[in-house]
């Protein structure tokens, strides 16, 4: 049943959730202003920037004449679709198989694999970059493919596992006496139920790959490149880049957050899925 | 005008068709950088020896810090990933001596090249056992910016010789006009090796302070650095903007340049961008001095330079040098002066370009920085003997993370988190721990 809430008791809650909104979107609305002002405007105290003169589209134009925004585009959009997708590949089985056919050693076995992002990755870049350049993988996209997939792989299981969980062994258990084979009751009858579950996954590890800035930065120099090098590529500590490393922040963020916009009704049923019994 | 560009051009030509020679068939090599002005004019004019000689270049542009993490992590596992590195003063004689860089020696049998033309302190700064390691494409020292028209209307006359530290605060407590927007002095307060130890290790120097006895001990609890602290700390706060802890090289540069500081000590690599009225509110009533000095003159303006070298796991050597022979020669300083504008030449270098009559004419202030950056001295930094070189680092492997640790305690005693006596306390303690482990000391 709900509770009753009062209309001042309301007004109050929109406010807090209001002020918290923008407070949370606040950096991302600055760096916004911040791309289309002058270096030299830029730099000013906040009401000058807000108020003050130097509007201009320079910044966006000077960034895309000086680096090949494509080409990290396409080069993070292959990165982190690829890594989620190799990612699911793997989790669906270790899920399907946690989920359904437990063993005593199953929760044992998911932490196991949860620990593994407790370790800095600092702590193993030397191995696995001595790894790369003896395989050939430094700066190829599928170097980071794998290695994005394997950092967020323990996070794609732990998610389908609880999905999983959620759904009856019962169903599975039916599809099979009709004469599903393995296969074909994960594909036709696990996948269509865990839709709105696996959904969510695959926008979460999109956003972390995407938004992944030490492997991306250690493992390549310049063909496989993706966006967060392109930003690297405007911080300085001496000279004015701010103008220009906002541009290319925000040329780095929109298609992100667009998919995120478009698709934040799914992500949040999904992170939802099975909260309620 | 024209006949002169023709004859530059010609000139590049004929040293860029020798370096094609040299090269036996067209290679791509990669170059990681930073992201500063000299370097942007370094890619646009590039393609130049692109064409010259059918090599291409990749060109691999990062922030410093990250820029040094992977660079050092390619270097130290011989991953060959770069043929051409930016680097510092601070990096090539460590990285030099552990056999990581290639040996540009033979620069000094090239005539064209006129290795002899660059500075002696600047090729020694990037030298380590008598091998030259990285090659200069700007070197700097730190002056004091000051605002003649302010100086002016407080009645300060204009110093014409090295001020004290002392001297150096009564003028800015005068100058101090917080209600009018103007800052008596605006100095790197923000944590960092880079940032604000910058300015403080120059000013520790001057207070008669060093980083280690002759014996590698720390010294960072001394009375002459708690001097030069407590001086800091009451100079920032009587004297400076309000939040200078979150105030580095660039917040600074943009407040001077917006009006609002009556003296800044600095690099002397912003005064191109100071003096230039496109980018500068105070161009016409900008002049320096000296950095100030105290108990001693020694180290009190630091020396740094940002440089070219080749990574020992390059399999491009010679391709990279040949690069490295066009972006430092005299004739890319000219092309730079006829296409960017004299004044956006890189400073501090080569004796014949600081000397060219077209230098001088485009930056008058030129001539005080190469008598700035001639007055540095890393080799003797201090009022006392020091086992180390370095101004405003000491060139040791471990300095960059005891500066950093100190950097962030100097910060906190700067915001009133700690006292000047606890941050030197925790310092160092840190700094003891540190010089243990790397076996310094026992």
């Amino acid at each position: 049943m709900a509770r009753a809430v009062s209309t001042g008791q309301k007004s109050l809650n929109t406010a807090i959730a209001g002020t918290l909104g923008l407070v949370m979107f606040f950096p991302v609305l600055w760096i916004l202003i911040l791309s289309f002002k002058t270096e030299e405007n830029a730099i000013r105290a906040p009401l000058e920037v807000l108020f003050g003169s130097g509007w201009t589209l320079d910044s966006f134009a000077a960034v895309q004449a000086r680096s090949d925004y494509f080409k990290h585009f396409s080069n993070s959009v292959v990165i982190s679709v690829g890594s989620t997708f190799l990612g699911l590949l793997i989790a669906v089985p270790a899920a399907w198989s946690m989920a359904f056919v437990p063993t005593k050693h199953t929760k044992n076995v998911l932490m196991w694999m949860l620990s593994t992002k407790m370790l800095p990755p600092v702590g193993v870049l030397i191995p696995i970059y001595l790894i790369f350049r003896d395989f050939g993988l430094l700066d190829t996209r599928i170097g980071l493919v794998i290695v994005l997939m394997l950092m967020n792989l323990p996070i794609i299981v732990w998610m389908l596992y609880t999905y999983f969980k959620e759904i009856p062994g019962e169903i599975l258990e039916a599809a099979r006496m009709d004469g599903a084979s393995l296969r074909e009751e994960i594909l036709y009858v696990l996948t269509p139920m865990a839709i709105p579950g696996m959904a969510s996954t695959v926008l979460l590890n999109v956003i972390l790959s995407w938004n992944e800035a030490f492997w991306t930065l250690q493992l390549t120099t310049s063909d496989a490149a993706p966006l967060t090098q392109f930003i690297a590529s405007y911080s300085s500590p001496e000279g004015l880049f701010y103008a220009k490393l906002s541009a290319a922040s925000i040329m780095a963020i929109a298609p992100i957050l667009i998919m995120g916009w478009f698709s934040q009704k799914q992500l949040v049923r999904g992170l939802t899925f099975g909260a309620v019994k | 005008m024209y006949i002169k560009r023709a004859l530059l051009n010609t000139a590049v030509g004929f040293s860029l068709a020798a370096g094609a020679g040299a090269a036996a068939s067209a290679e791509e090599i990669t170059i990681a950088t930073v992201n500063n002005n000299d370097m942007i004019v370094m890619q646009k004019l590039a393609p130049k020896w692109e064409e010259a000689t059918g090599n291409t270049i990749n060109w691999v542009v990062l922030e410093e810090n990250v820029l040094r993490q992977r660079t050092t992590t390619d270097i130290a596992t011989n991953g060959g990933s770069f043929d051409i590195i930016f680097i510092g003063a601070y990096e090539t004689p460590i990285w030099g001596a552990n056999g990581w860089l290639t040996s540009l020696n033979d620069f000094a049998d090239d005539p064209a090249y006129d290795l002899e033309d660059i500075f002696p302190l600047v090729r020694n700064s990037l030298s380590a056992d008598g091998s030259l390691y990285a090659v200069p494409l700007y070197s700097e020292t730190s002056f004091t910016f000051y605002r003649t028209d302010l100086f002016e209307a407080a009645g300060i006359e204009a110093p014409t010789e090295q001020i004290t530290y002392t001297e150096f605060a009564e003028m800015a407590a005068k100058l101090h006009d917080p209600d009018n927007g103007i800052f008596g002095t605006c100095q790197r307060g923000k944590a960092g090796w880079g940032e604000n130890m910058a300015f403080v290790g120059p000013m520790v120097n001057a207070f008669g302070g060093q980083w280690f006895d002759m014996d590698w001990n720390p010294t960072i609890d001394s009375p002459e650095w708690n001097a030069a602290i407590t001086y800091y700390v009451d100079l920032m706060t009587n004297s400076g903007p309000p939040g200078a802890t979150a105030n580095g090289h660039n917040e600074n540069r943009a407040l001077f340049k917006d009006g609002k500081c009556a003296t800044w000590v600095d690099a002397t690599s912003a005064a191109n961008d100071v003096k230039n009225p496109a980018n500068s509110k105070v161009a016409d009533v900008t002049d320096f001095f000296q950095a100030p000095k105290q108990a001693t003159s020694n180290g009190t303006g630091w020396f740094w330079s940002w440089a070219l070298a080749i990574p020992a796991s390059s399999q491009k050597a010679d391709v990279a040098k040949d690069f490295l022979k066009w972006g430092t020669s005299k004739e890319y300083f000219e092309m730079v002066g006829e296409t960017e504008g004299w004044v956006a030449v890189p400073s501090g270098t080569r004796a014949s370009i600081a000397d060219d009559p077209r230098y001088l004419e485009a930056a008058p202030f030129s001539a005080t920085i190469k008598e700035a950056i001639f007055a540095a001295d890393p080799t003797n930094p201090t009022m006392n003997p020091v086992p180390y070189t370095g101004i405003q680092f000491v060139a040791i492997p471990e300095f960059q993370g005891i500066g950093n640790y100190v950097g962030q305690q100097v910060s906190a005693a700067l915001a009133g988190q700690v006292t000047v006596e606890e941050a030197l306390a925790n310092s160092q303690k840190f700094a003891v721990r540190e010089m243990t482990k790397a076996g310094y000391i026992e």
